[in-house]
């Protein structure tokens, strides 16, 4: 039992960086009918423009300690949108009317570049962030069950800012509009909506997210190098569509599913067998729903 | 000056040539409808009134301001309103929240009670189903939803693309009274039907569309005596 509590822990902190990434694949997906390939890319360029500011930090003040990962964080997230926004502008709206295929090319093609970019800037090397930005202890929960100062750090975090979103796109008026644009652009425009307004919001808020989540994980494991944003990027995309692409609610739920069942499945039978287990279920789960756990509930009435 | 002057309007969709120089003028306070077969071009004139096809020659002019330019989302803020063929109702949304998107672009949020308490009025149905989901009403509730929303924005002009159609024959005979009520309670309506009868008995005046032309047009009770018009639209012999 209490083995089983401490996996949930740790399944639940890998399911929100997976749930902070989703988010960007399934709102993107929501607006455009569009995967977002480049969204691996952005998340793990996250990582990198979070190195780059934390080290800088460190140097300018000669000391670490956490005061400094917020600053950081802003910038992240805002770095991250700007490019967000930047390849909706450059890669996805010139192709906006030309077919299905184009823009996945043109998805395929910023993945690519920012992918390179960040190898050609950065290296090949496996980077390290600073140490000591996050204290080291362990707090006692209940039955023996520890948690890390950092996984409570992730999991406010990231509990925090779903819970905003949750509420930005279920109870204002922008947010209800981009659920509107999700359904129906003509409409939208007919409505009065500034479709493409909309749509540049939401490549403002899916990559800040996901950017910020890239300098978290870093944050957490300590080292990654260019191949995060494939490895992460895929897991965070299958957990979209676990919950049901296009699904802001499903995307949270996917993430953490896809967290839990992996760490159970690494802690319970073996870390060589989590994925085979994770797919496994995972395909069992969408062979039985296969618009996801929440996808496309309300049948549309003609 | 009429509410609308559309002067010469040809539009395409590639190389189809959809509208051939349409004429067409609403006064305030009118209902003008817009009659013809399919493919005739009435919901493409709609269409690029409101802003979602361009011209590619020709003007629209709207309470004096050129529309031919002005992006769809504008010219709602504009004041016309445009309701598409085929009930396209955010079937995800609740029946209030696709009301507050009809008035998306109000500010003021007494403007918007009052306009809802107008919409409700109206539509008595749509209150008991509030909280609903779209895509749960029924077909002419859906019918209902979007005339409803259309007129959240409270918009001088509103254009209505074939409201009647595949509904009940009780509710095509509501769905003309409630035209013809909001009309009197002050909005002008440029409406596209198929169903020319009904049309013709509760507009003022009406244009007869073939080909993306206007072959005919005149005071609404004229037409419904056209012998022309009643072989090709009344179904007599
Ligand atoms: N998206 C499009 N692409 C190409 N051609 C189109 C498109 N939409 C309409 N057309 C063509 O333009 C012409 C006018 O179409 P429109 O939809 O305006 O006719 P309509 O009078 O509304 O007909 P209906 O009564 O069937 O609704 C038709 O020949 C149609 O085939
Ligand atoms: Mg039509």
């Amino acid at each position: 039992m209490q083995q089983l509590l401490q996996q949930f822990i740790n399944g639940i902190t890998i399911g929100s960086f997976y749930a902070l990434v989703a988010l960007g694949y399934t709102m993107v997906y929501g607006v455009l009918k569009l995967i977002n390939f480049a969204h691996g890319d952005l998340f793990m360029w996250g990582a990198y423009i979070g190195l780059t500011g934390l080290s800088a930090l460190v140097a300018l003040l000669a000391q670490g300690g956490p005061a400094i990962i917020a600053p950081v964080a802003v910038i992240v997230m805002v770095t991250i949108a700007l490019f967000g926004v930047l390849i909706e502008r450059v890669a996805y709206r010139p192709l906006r009317s030309a077919g299905r295929l184009a823009p996945v090319i043109s998805a395929l093609g910023a993945a690519f570049i920012l992918e390179s970019l960040a190898r050609n800037i950065y290296g090949a090397s496996w980077k390290t962030y600073p140490p000591g930005l996050v204290p080291a202890g362990k707090v006692a929960l209940v039955g023996g069950v520890r948690i890390s100062i950092m996984q409570v750090l992730v999991l406010v975090v990231s509990f925090l800012l779903m819970a905003l979103l949750y509420l930005f796109v279920y109870r204002t008026r922008i947010g209800t509009a981009m659920r509107a644009v999700s359904l129906d652009h003509e409409v939208s425009r007919l409505m009065g909506i500034d479709v493409d307004g909309i749509i540049a919001t939401v490549f403002l808020i899916g990559p800040g997210l996901g950017g910020l989540a890239g300098m978290i994980v870093a944050l957490y494991y300590g080292s990654f190098d260019f191949t995060l944003g494939w490895v992460f990027g895929l897991k965070a995309f299958i957990s979209a569509i676990l919950g049901g692409i296009g699904n802001i609610p499903g995307a949270m739920l996917g993430g953490m599913i896809l967290g839990i069942i992996e760490t159970l499945g690494a802690g319970y039978v073996s870390p060589q067998w989590k994925d085979v287990i994770a797919y496994v279920i995972l395909i069992l789960i969408l062979i039985f729903r296969p618009t996801g756990l929440l996808g496309e509930r309300v049948a549309e009435k003609l | 000056m009429p509410l609308l002057r559309i002067e010469n309007l040809h539009t395409y969709y590639g190389h189809v040539h959809a509208l051939k120089g349409i004429d067409l003028e609403v006064e305030e306070g009118e209902i003008v409808t817009l009659i013809g077969a399919n493919g005739a071009g009435k919901s493409t004139t709609l269409r690029t009134i409101s802003g979602l096809v361009r011209p590619r020659e020709g003007r629209i002019e709207f309470n004096g301001h050129v529309l031919n330019h002005v992006p769809a989302h504008k010219i709602v803020q504009m004041g016309v309103c445009h309701v598409p063929e085929g009930r396209r109702i955010f079937t995800t949304l609740t029946v209030m929240e696709n009301l507050m998107m009809g008035a998306y672009t109000l500010k003021d949020d007494r403007a918007i009670r009052e306009n809802l308490q107008r919409v409700f009025d109206l539509f008595p149905r749509l209150a008991e189903r509030k909280n609903q989901l779209g895509g749960t009403l029924s077909g002419g509730e859906q019918q209902m939803l979007t005339i409803g929303r259309a007129l959240m924005s409270r918009p001088r002009l509103l254009l209505l693309d074939e409201p009647s159609l595949g509904l009940a024959p009780m509710l095509v005979k509501a769905i003309f009274e409630t035209i013809r009520e909001i009309n009197a309670r002050g909005t002008t309506i440029l409406l596209v039907e198929q169903n020319a009868r009904a049309a013709l008995k509760i507009a003022h005046r009406a244009y007869v569309l073939e080909t993306g032309r206007v072959v005919l047009s005149g005071p609404a009770q004229e037409l419904m005596r056209d012998e022309r018009v009643r072989k090709a639209y009344l179904g007599e012999r």
